[in-house]
């Protein structure tokens, strides 16, 4: 068994949270090597090295890889990726978007958004929305392994890996990357962060969203919506939490005029802490909630950022 | 130019998901089976780039059981203008894998030539968003994942993705497989005379064998259970209670 975690980069700077959690996950079946691919390699790999673990860091620096795209990513680094037994990535768009195009270039299955590392071929993946949990037993050559990292804790900084640069000749002959425009914010990122403030169609428009901002900046909180909301225009996608958006497990999750659709729930249920706004009583959300608060969000929303 | 766009007939959104007694998988006997929103939004979209003018000929593709042509008339009303039914198993528990997929879409496009092909992101059934992803790199195709936004221009399609983060603008050179986010369109509803013309639109129906495909399962289904459940907790009188119970919960 040889594994390989790929680390997420984005334009040099290293996604600390997840790719920490990726080789919690990974480690369940052993040492790893990381893959440190990205057009500035010297932080990224330093803190990698230090990763619990990690044994060997491999390092590809090139500005082909600023924004892993999947051509460049693929192509190249096949070689290196084919050579081991398991592969995991985090499941965020970095992981989906490169990891089963390797699938589909050494034609093995690729194993999605995995909540448990069970065994070296078995895993178990949450499957329509949550409604049900999968085991799953592979019997490709090459696991591919994309990983829920809400579900693994990050690994201590005690280890000492080997950096190492590897040689590769670049190719991606068929995608440009045109341009990013980042959320900028100065709240903490949504995957990770300890307390999140989430609003539904019930905040009612992009306006009223401010609502729910200023209880989130008053917490220190991220903010995330439902689909309905990004639906209706009232929040960017990359905020959305459900089967289709992130998954998030904060401390706490604070709920605003979201109903609770099963899609939304997929997203957030494995929250320590679940409080929930609603003004309808029968709303399915308070089915998980742990605490409720059958109130308008409008007046409650304002009054507990005064008071809290 | 041609688009394919490959649709998948999926349990209704509304329509909770029940586990089978026997662990087996998800209970799809006489429950209401849809196209999948996702599909469906590429297929709005394919049928928009047609109507701008920048397509001749929207072909849908549906992979799975014979009741799949259901599928496909409602893609044939909405404005496809002729459909593969690719009838590759009988039993609509057995799942066809992303991979398999990938292996007869990649066989139809190389029979078909299309210049685009259009896919959701992912199933709601299954969740795996791969398909698209598998499907390019098989075909040695440009890829464009989560896309909120298509133009087609000369030889590339202009594609802005949904990251982590915010957006992202690529072009991807043409033939391309794009695969579409939530935010990209909202699929319109098909018109009565269009559902009564979609009936005399052509559907082929082919196996996997016609394509020289094998149907292989990498994955072995050995247990699908409930979630673990969350208890209903309390609801509280008034707002003090409430600010009294976040304050215990932030940094706890």
């Amino acid at each position: 068994m040889k594994i390989l975690v790929l680390a997420e980069i984005n334009d040099g700077e290293l996604a600390e949270d997840q790719t920490s959690k990726t080789i919690s996950a990974a480690a369940k079946l052993g040492k790893v090597d990381v893959l440190c691919a990205s057009n500035q390699c010297t932080d990224a790999s330093a803190k990698l090295a230090k990763m619990e673990n990690v044994e060997n860091v491999l390092v590809l620096e090139d500005v082909l890889f600023a924004q892993s795209l999947a051509e460049s990513y693929s192509e190249t680094l096949i070689d290196t990726i084919s050579s081991y037994s398991h592969v995991f990535a985090p499941s965020s768009s970095f992981g989906k978007n490169v990891l089963p195009r390797i699938g589909g270039m050494l034609d093995v299955m690729v194993i999605s958004d995995v909540s448990k590392v069970i065994s070296e071929d078995t895993f178990e993946r949450p499957v329509y929305a949550g409604n049900a949990m999968q085991t799953v037993q592979s019997i490709d050559k090459v696991k591919l392994i994309s990983v829920r990292t809400s579900n693994y804790d990050t690994v201590p900084l005690t280890g000492a890996a080997n950096v190492k640069k590897i040689d590769f000749e670049s190719n991606n002959s068929l995608t440009t990357f045109i341009e990013n425009k980042m959320q900028t914010s100065d709240r903490p990122e949504l995957t990770s962060a300890k307390v999140v403030v989430s609003g539904g169609r019930g905040v009612g428009s992009k306006e009223n969203f401010e609502i729910i901002e200023g209880l989130a900046d008053k917490l220190g909180a991220a903010v995330g919506a439902s689909r309905a909301a990004v639906d209706s225009g009232f929040a960017p996608n990359d905020w959305q939490v459900g089967q289709t958006g992130k998954v998030v497990a904060p401390d706490l999750y604070v709920a605003v005029g979201i109903s609770g659709a099963i899609q939304h729930l997929a997203g957030m249920k494995d929250s320590k802490v679940i409080v929930a706004i609603n003004k309808d009583e029968e709303a399915p959300i308070f089915q998980v909630a742990d605490f409720g608060l059958v109130d308008d969000l409008f007046k409650a929303v304002p009054e507990i950022e005064k008071k809290v | 130019m041609k688009i394919l766009v490959p649709v998948k007939r999926v349990l209704d959104y509304n329509v909770k998901a029940r586990v089978k007694a026997d662990g087996s998988g998800i209970d799809l006997t006489n429950v209401k089976m849809s196209m999948n929103p996702f599909d469906e939004i590429a297929l709005e979209e394919a049928i928009r780039i047609k109507e701008k003018g920048n397509a001749e000929e929207i072909i849908a593709v549906s992979i799975g059981v014979q009741q799949n042509q259901e599928t496909l008339r409602t893609a044939l009303a909405m404005g496809a203008d002729r459909a593969i039914l690719v009838v590759a198993t009988d039993d609509v528990h057995n799942d066809i894998e992303p991979l398999t997929v990938a292996n007869i879409l990649a066989a139809i496009a190389l029979k078909e030539n299309p210049s685009l092909i259009l896919c959701g992101k992912q199933a709601i059934d299954n969740d795996f968003n791969a398909t698209a992803q598998m499907l390019s790199a098989k075909l040695k195709w440009s890829q464009a994942t989560f896309a909120s936004e298509i133009d087609i221009q000369k030889d590339i399609v202009r594609v802005t993705r949904e990251v982590d983060g915010g957006l992202q603008t690529i072009d991807a050179k043409i033939p391309a497989v794009v695969s579409v986010d939530l935010r990209l369109n909202e699929p319109r509803y098909a018109s009565l005379p269009n559902i009564m013309k979609a009936k005399r639109k052509p559907l082929e129906e082919i196996s996997p064998a016609d394509l020289g495909v094998e149907i292989t399962q990498r994955l072995k289904v050995i247990k699908t259970e409930e979630p673990g459940s969350r208890e209903a907790g309390l609801i509280l009188e008034n707002i003090d209670q409430l600010v009294e119970k976040i304050q215990e919960n932030v940094g706890g």
